[in-house]
């Protein structure tokens, strides 16, 4: 990443932060609802996220259950793309970004410092927001991972790897005969799934994803949906979103963040139909956000 | 409403003082398009004018006269030891053979005769009857119709450069030459051919024998250094300052120097290579290999710039996607900014070597301007290159230094061309693969 692109995303952060124009500590420090679930795959505990001197989040404590799709919801710039991308430790690209408390996975500190993030970026891979197929060809595209980190034994066996991947993807259909075409040419919902391939490919145990959907149509929409509700016994999904009614559809768990806190957690279905807490029921309900 | 109203004027007003601002703005678009017709219009005279003169110059320096004459071929005037070897053809009296087929063929005698005669034919005709003596023996005995290089004088006079009215004093070639060459010519004995000295020659005093061959390879060697210094140096300087080193005031120092080090004049980079290479390592002088570093140093800050811009201009989406599976760093260098960014890389890279091409003042410095008839072998044989060849020709005062001099130009200018082309087809199969 070039420094220009890190310093915009970091001035962009601070940016945000000061707009909140809110002292984070005025804000009630419990976080509504149970944070913690049974046989928890990732558990993140009192997690602050600091941009130079600005605050992004504050103690933000929450578990992420095995094969369990969960979302986070809030207004913009609330910290939630920021705590997502603290799980797979992409903040680090970010020069100025400070991340504090305990996040494990399986148990493992990743924050530690003998801690390589490379092997972590295996374990959680990542979907952004914008389709981001590499410049290269469909199979390359999903080729990549198990390349880089010698998954495959042999050709062969890494072509089982891409078919199967593409297949989980649901792409293998519409692709199978073009496969050494450029995945830059593929429509913008079927970027989107070839990156999901991507991250499937070197079998992950969490897949985070940054707004996945909001720079797809409505149908591709509907496709990335079901395609998460199918991933979802295999994987943890943790999806960030925009969209309500896609939280509700897609998750079994929701987390609603208002600047920099966890304010309520909880079952997707009860949250949003009796929200404990005052600010969700207003976001929820339209009355700001 | 009265005229003095302030604040927003109302639609029916409005519409009409845009219809009245109408003309004027089209005016003014009319005028500007006009502008930058003409703009272009001067700017292609120029460089029709520019292309007329040294095509009308230089095409011409691509031919030159020539004679042709029946000489008998005597393996005892031309091999006086009998062993064909250089030596024995060296020992031999080639010079001679040739002169007594020319006075045969114009029948002369009497020693001021033969003196002008003799003088017709170019020095280089001798060099060329022993080469062909020694490349084929079987025509040691017989008698061959060859053709020789005209004396640069003669070729001058058949060009009209030399007039025939002026005074005998006057000019290079006496009365009983142009009698000669006048009697060769009604004969067909004299032919205007393509100059296979400029091409196949080296550097020469004798007009009619100089070529650029010697220059053109010196050129390929000090490229050839040139490029394989500069382009690895270069793009890996650009990916460390770009994706690697912390961004601090040291680093911000090195930026500020290497953007100023482009502004540099070359022939300061000439007088640190002579210091340095010559000065302190005391490497000799000429050769192409120091004048590849030294112009490997000039190109480097154009290499490094347009380098670090085709970088940045690598959407940091691949970067992110690269990181998100798990790339280590140089991975994502390596497999995805590198190749993203190598079309610009070449881009960079091909205007620096067509730059370091045309660069003459930073090899005068190291000693690339000394006359060298030796074609040069490797990178530490002395040599020189086109630019400074160009240099020299247009610097000596025989008329047909002028046509070689253009002839030269267009060589130089084709090699550019031929180079670019090369460039930007390997660009394009680049690209191509997204």
């Amino acid at each position: 990443m070039t420094m220009e692109h890190r310093k915009m995303i970091d001035d962009r952060k601070i940016k945000t932060a000061e707009m909140a124009n809110i002292d984070l500590t005025e804000l009630p420090n419990v976080t509504v609802g149970d944070i913690s679930v049974e046989n928890p795959r990732m558990t993140a505990r009192q997690v602050q996220v600091n941009y130079g001197d600005k605050v992004a989040i504050q103690d933000v404590s929450l578990d992420i259950g095995s094969c369990e799709v969960i979302s986070f919801i809030g207004p913009s710039g609330c910290g939630k793309s920021t705590f997502l991308r603290c799980l797979n430790r992409m903040n680090d690209t970010i020069k100025s970004c400070r991340v504090s408390g305990d996040i494990r996975l399986n148990g493992d500190d990743i924050y530690a410092p003998d801690v390589d993030v490379v092997p972590l970026r295996a374990r959680v891979g990542m979907v952004f927001q914008k389709p981001n197929p590499f410049p290269k060809s469909i199979f390359d595209n999903v080729a990549y991972g198990p390349k880089i980190h010698g998954l495959a034994d042999n050709t062969g066996h890494l072509k089982q790897i891409v078919q199967e991947a593409l297949e989980r993807a649901g792409l293998w259909s519409e692709v199978h005969n073009r496969l050494d075409d450029p995945g830059t040419g593929l429509s913008g919902g079927q970027q989107q799934r070839l990156c999901i391939a991507r991250a499937i490919a070197v079998s992950p145990e969490i897949i985070l994803m940054d707004e996945p959907c909001s720079a797809l149509d409505p149908i591709a929409t509907a496709r990335i949906e079901q395609l998460i509700h199918e991933l979802s016994s295999e994987y943890s999904i943790v999806i960030v979103t925009h969209s309500l009614q896609q939280a509700a559809r897609v998750s079994k768990r929701t987390a609603y963040f208002h600047l920099g806190r966890l304010i309520e957690v909880g079952l997707t279905d009860k949250l949003f139909i009796k929200p404990q807490h005052e600010m969700t029921n207003n976001y929820i309900t339209g009355r700001f956000g | 409403m009265n005229d003095t109203a302030k604040g927003l004027v109302s639609p029916k007003i409005a519409t009409e003082r845009v219809a009245a601002s109408m003309a004027k703005r089209k005016k003014r678009e009319r005028n500007f398009q006009r502008l930058g017709r003409s703009a272009i219009a001067v700017a292609l005279a120029f460089l029709i004018v520019l292309f007329v003169s040294i095509f009308a110059k230089g095409i011409p320096g691509f031919f030159q006269y020539y004679v042709e004459i029946g000489v008998e071929i005597d393996r005892e005037k031309l091999d006086p030891t009998g062993d064909l070897t250089l030596q024995s053809l060296y020992a031999g009296d080639a010079r001679g053979v040739i002169r007594s087929s020319l006075y045969a063929e114009l029948d002369v005698e009497g020693r001021s005769d033969k003196r002008a005669a003799g003088k017709l034919i170019s020095q280089g005709a001798e060099q060329r009857l022993r080469k062909l003596v020694y490349d084929d023996p079987s025509l040691m005995g017989t008698k061959q119709t060859l053709r020789f290089a005209l004396d640069d004088d003669v070729d001058s006079f058949l060009r009209g450069f030399i007039k025939r009215e002026t005074p005998e004093k006057d000019r290079r070639i006496n009365d009983k030459m142009i009698d000669y060459i006048d009697r060769l010519q009604a004969e067909g004995k004299i032919v205007y051919a393509f100059s296979d000295y400029l091409i196949f020659g080296s550097a020469s005093r004798n007009p009619e024998m100089a070529g650029i061959y010697g220059a053109f390879i010196g050129s390929i060697l000090t490229l050839t250094v040139c490029l394989l210094i500069a382009f690895p140096i270069g793009v890996a300087t650009a990916i460390y300052l770009e994706e690697i080193a912390p961004k601090n005031r040291i680093t911000e120092i090195i930026e500020i120097n290497i953007n100023n080090l482009a502004a540099v004049p070359s022939v300061v980079f000439g007088i640190l290579g002579l210091a340095v290479f010559i000065g302190i390592f005391g490497m000799p002088r000429s050769i192409p290999l120091i004048g590849g570093v030294v112009l490997a140093l000039m190109t480097l800050p154009t290499i490094i710039i347009s380098s670090r811009a085709a970088i940045r201009a690598v959407p940091p989406s691949v970067r992110e996607a690269a990181l998100g599976v798990g790339a280590s760093q140089m991975q994502t260098i390596f497999h995805h900014v590198i190749p993203l960014a190598m079309p610009g890389m070449l881009t960079g890279t091909i205007i620096g070597m067509a730059q370091a091409l045309g660069e003459t003042a930073p090899l005068l410095m190291i000693g690339m301007v000394a006359f060298i008839v030796d074609v040069p072998g490797s990178v530490t044989d002395p040599g020189t290159v086109l630019p400074v060849q160009i240099f020299m020709w247009a610097d000596f005062a025989e008329r047909m230094f002028v046509q070689k001099t253009s002839a030269a130009i267009i060589i130089l200018l084709a090699f550019l061309i031929t180079m670019n082309a090369a460039a930007i087809i390997i660009r394009k199969k680049l690209e191509r693969r997204w």
